[in-house]
């Protein structure tokens, strides 16, 4: 007799709900001791159903033909040089900043949801939440084989899982996860699965990755549209569990409000690195970080806001204040790269003259007034052969640890700068946004690994800032860092076009 | 609510105690609607350093790049320390005027506007 | 009104998905974007296995579509039949 085929609502039903058993001789709370603390009130965790019904064989037949199709794309780029296809070596740098910012974040993913995989009390969730932690393993893992392939002709990658744990900048998008990981599993999934993944992570991978293709990368936009194919499922995840923990109890309305508004706040802060990469790490552009801002995140969040109005959510806060952001972000994100460029493991560089034209189209309200000043002062600069790194170290927000490089909306001159006075400690922060977080939980954030201060407390060594960048950093002072313009990169690149 | 802890009492190690700098405080110092500086600046200071050295060793070494700096004229600048008008006395150390660890010192310079006056 | 979407890499598949989609759904926006093709419609949208299948003429599992979606905007609800993205409100 042919086996009958199972619809996919009875599958589900058997390889998930039945999978779970009741405690009879232990107490479940042992089995689940970080059900409470946070404060969130599950009443019936049958109410939990993944809407695409995914079940653990269905997954493990789609990853494989996922994997199939994306590494015989690797093998092709390789085979066929596929670097040399690239728009622009310039763009190479957008790739290293990915794979020492964003990609250990995968792996960081993959360590958060399977944590909190194990400590949901209900099977459905934690059957999803697994899926997710594989999911996200696999993010890492095709991320570092696709860019190997840049490593072997580019500087600048070598080092990039010691780079996420020391260099100045990368202990913002770490710190970002260290903190939803330390937090409970109920603000984590608020955190990365709803805040995160629903979306912030359409800002990264969507206009992104069709950029990069934009910019002949095969190799990047097709891990980055693969890891984005799980990212549906990802999302969905995120928004269910909000309407769960909203469904489950009113009390939980105001909790989940608040871990809203502090990871909206923290992801858009976190993004200020993408929007600069969507701005002008790009050479081909495909559409302004303002544009990718209104559609994935004014619009689709805006909609999606909108449905979560039936359960009174709103919002997130500082919305207003996000509104007026998206004109100024990436401006001031790389100006800060720029002028740091001796300290960073990528090279930087003053966009050329169409590109200048290009954002003044595209920020016309705010560009030529306050950025392409910026930029003139630079190559002003640049001729005359002082090419301008800044001196000395930044001050940097206690909560995002990004330097103070925001400002006010009402006046875009100003840097934003608030402080709090907490056990006669004081405490800087680059918003009011920031500043609300740590009022939230200063036991939290006091903690924070600041680099600067680090350095200051001879904890990186030095204290020469070269013996810092080479040693503790482990970059290749003259190589990795300083401009595009002289680089080996750009010397290596002229070779292979025979354009020396 | 300090921290949202699955234990009670829970308590942070604070990072950036001035007993870390080896007898340093932090001072940051930023000159306002002067973006050629994306941010302000930090320095580790000895708490007996002069104002004096300040203007001496330490503005220069930040802003010194910008070519506004040389014509800042010091006695209309305006000065804030942690959020409140400060006049800096030059002989009287760091310590002794009420800077203190993480303390932020802000400048104003009204007459200069900043590179093509776009508060660069 | 608040807009649904979708987005799947453009490919061969896709191609009879979104040909698929845009039968069944009146009024439905197709973007197409570097590698990529975005499909949008206020409020609802669906898709449906027998057009998809009619038009790849095969067989085609409603799950299979995990393999080219890159994103989505609204409330999914999937069965064996079809596949649908809604706003509540
Ligand atoms: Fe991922
Ligand atoms: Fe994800
Ligand atoms: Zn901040």
């Amino acid at each position: 007799m042919a086996a009958k085929k199972l619809n996919i609502k009875d599958k589900y039903r058997l390889l998930t709900r039945d999978l779970d058993w009741d405690f009879s001789y232990e107490d479940r709370k042992d089995a689940f001791p970080y059900e409470e603390f946070e404060g969130l009130k599950i009443t019936d965790w049958d109410k939990w159903e993944d809407p695409f019904r995914l079940t653990m064989d269905t997954y493990w037949k789609y990853q494989a033909e996922k994997e199939k199709k994306l590494y015989a794309i690797f093998d092709a780029f390789s085979q066929n040089d596929g670097h040399l296809n690239v728009s622009d070596p310039r763009y190479v740098n957008a790739i290293k900043l990915f794979l020492t910012g964003v990609s250990p974040l995968e792996y960081q993913a993959y360590q958060g949801f399977a944590h909190v995989g194990r400590q949901c009390g209900g099977v459905g969730a934690r059957v999803a939440c697994q899926m997710q932690a594989l999911d996200e393993l696999r993010h890492v893992q095709t991320q570092i084989h696709a860019m190997s392939h840049y490593n072997k002709f580019f500087d600048g990658l070598q080092e990039f899982s010691h780079q996420h744990d020391r260099v100045w900048y990368l202990s913002v998008p770490k710190s970002f996860f260290l903190d939803a990981r330390s937090a409970g599993p109920f603000e984590f999934m608020v955190a990365i699965g709803f805040s995160f993944e629903y979306v912030l992570t359409n800002l990264l991978f969507v206009p992104f990755m069709s950029g990069a293709a934009h910019n002949g990368d095969m190799a990047t936009v097709t891990f980055g549209f693969s890891a984005q194919s799980d990212e549906a499922r990802h999302m969905t995840l995120g928004l269910e569990v909000i309407k769960f923990f909203l469904e489950q109890h009113e009390d939980n309305l105001p909790i989940v409000q608040k871990w809203i508004d502090k990871w909206f706040w923290r992801g858009t802060r976190l993004l200020s690195i993408v929007a600069m990469m969507m701005d002008y790490m790009l050479p081909n552009k495909v559409m302004s970080w303002k544009e990718a801002w209104e559609v994935y995140f004014e619009d689709a969040g805006g909609s999606l806001f909108k449905d979560l109005a039936r359960y009174g959510i709103r919002m997130p806060k500082y919305s207003e204040v996000i509104e007026k952001e998206k004109e100024h972000v990436s401006h001031q994100a790389w100006w800060t790269f720029y002028t740091h460029g001796h300290a960073t493991g990528f090279h930087t560089f003053i966009p050329s003259d169409e590109e200048l034209d290009w954002l003044s189209e595209k920020y016309p309200d705010t560009f030529d007034k306050y950025y392409r000043p910026l930029w003139e002062m630079a190559k002003e600069k640049e001729a005359k052969g002082e090419r301008f790194y800044t001196t000395g170290l930044p001050q940097l927000c206690q909560t995002c640890q990004i330097p103070m490089l925001f400002t006010e909306m009402d006046n875009p001159n100003q840097n934003s700068m608030r402080d709090t006075v907490y056990k006669g400690e004081r405490y800087h922060f680059c918003s009011d946004g920031c500043c609300d977080i740590f009022e939230e939980e200063p036991e939290k954030y006091v903690q924070s690994w600041l680099p600067v201060h680090q350095i200051f407390q001879g904890n990186c060594g030095g204290p020469e800032m070269t013996d810092i960048l080479s040693e503790y950093y482990k970059i290749n002072v003259g190589a990795d860092n300083m401009d595009m313009k002289g680089s080996p990169d750009e010397e290596r690149w002229n070779k292979w076009k025979g354009t020396a | 609510m300090p921290v949202y802890a699955l234990k009670p009492n829970y308590k942070g190690e604070r990072m950036d105690r001035v007993e870390n700098f080896g007898g340093n405080l932090i001072v940051y110092f930023g000159w306002d609607e002067h973006r050629m500086f994306c941010a302000a600046k930090a320095f580790p200071l000895p708490p007996s350093t002069p104002f004096a050295a300040v203007m001496e060793n330490v503005l220069p070494e930040a802003f010194g790049q910008h070519p506004e700096f040389s014509q800042i004229n010091w006695d209309t600048a305006e000065w804030l320390l942690n959020n409140e008008p400060f006049k800096p006395q030059m002989n009287a150390t760091l310590e002794s005027q009420g800077i203190d660890h993480k303390s932020l010192i802000r400048f104003k310079t009204p007459e200069l506007k900043g590179y093509a006056s776009a508060g660069v | 009104m608040s807009k649904v979407y979708i987005a799947l890499q453009d490919n061969d598949e896709s191609r009879y998905i979104v040909e698929a989609i845009e039968e069944v759904n009146e009024d439905c926006t197709i973007i197409h974007q570097p590698a990529m093709i975005r499909i949008e419609r206020e409020h609802k949208l669906v898709v449906v296995r027998e057009v998809v299948e009619e038009k790849m003429g095969r067989d085609w599992d409603i799950q299979e579509m995990h393999l080219n979606l890159i994103t989505l905007g609204g409330n999914v609800d999937e069965d064996d039949d079809f596949f649908t993205l809604e706003w509540k409100q």
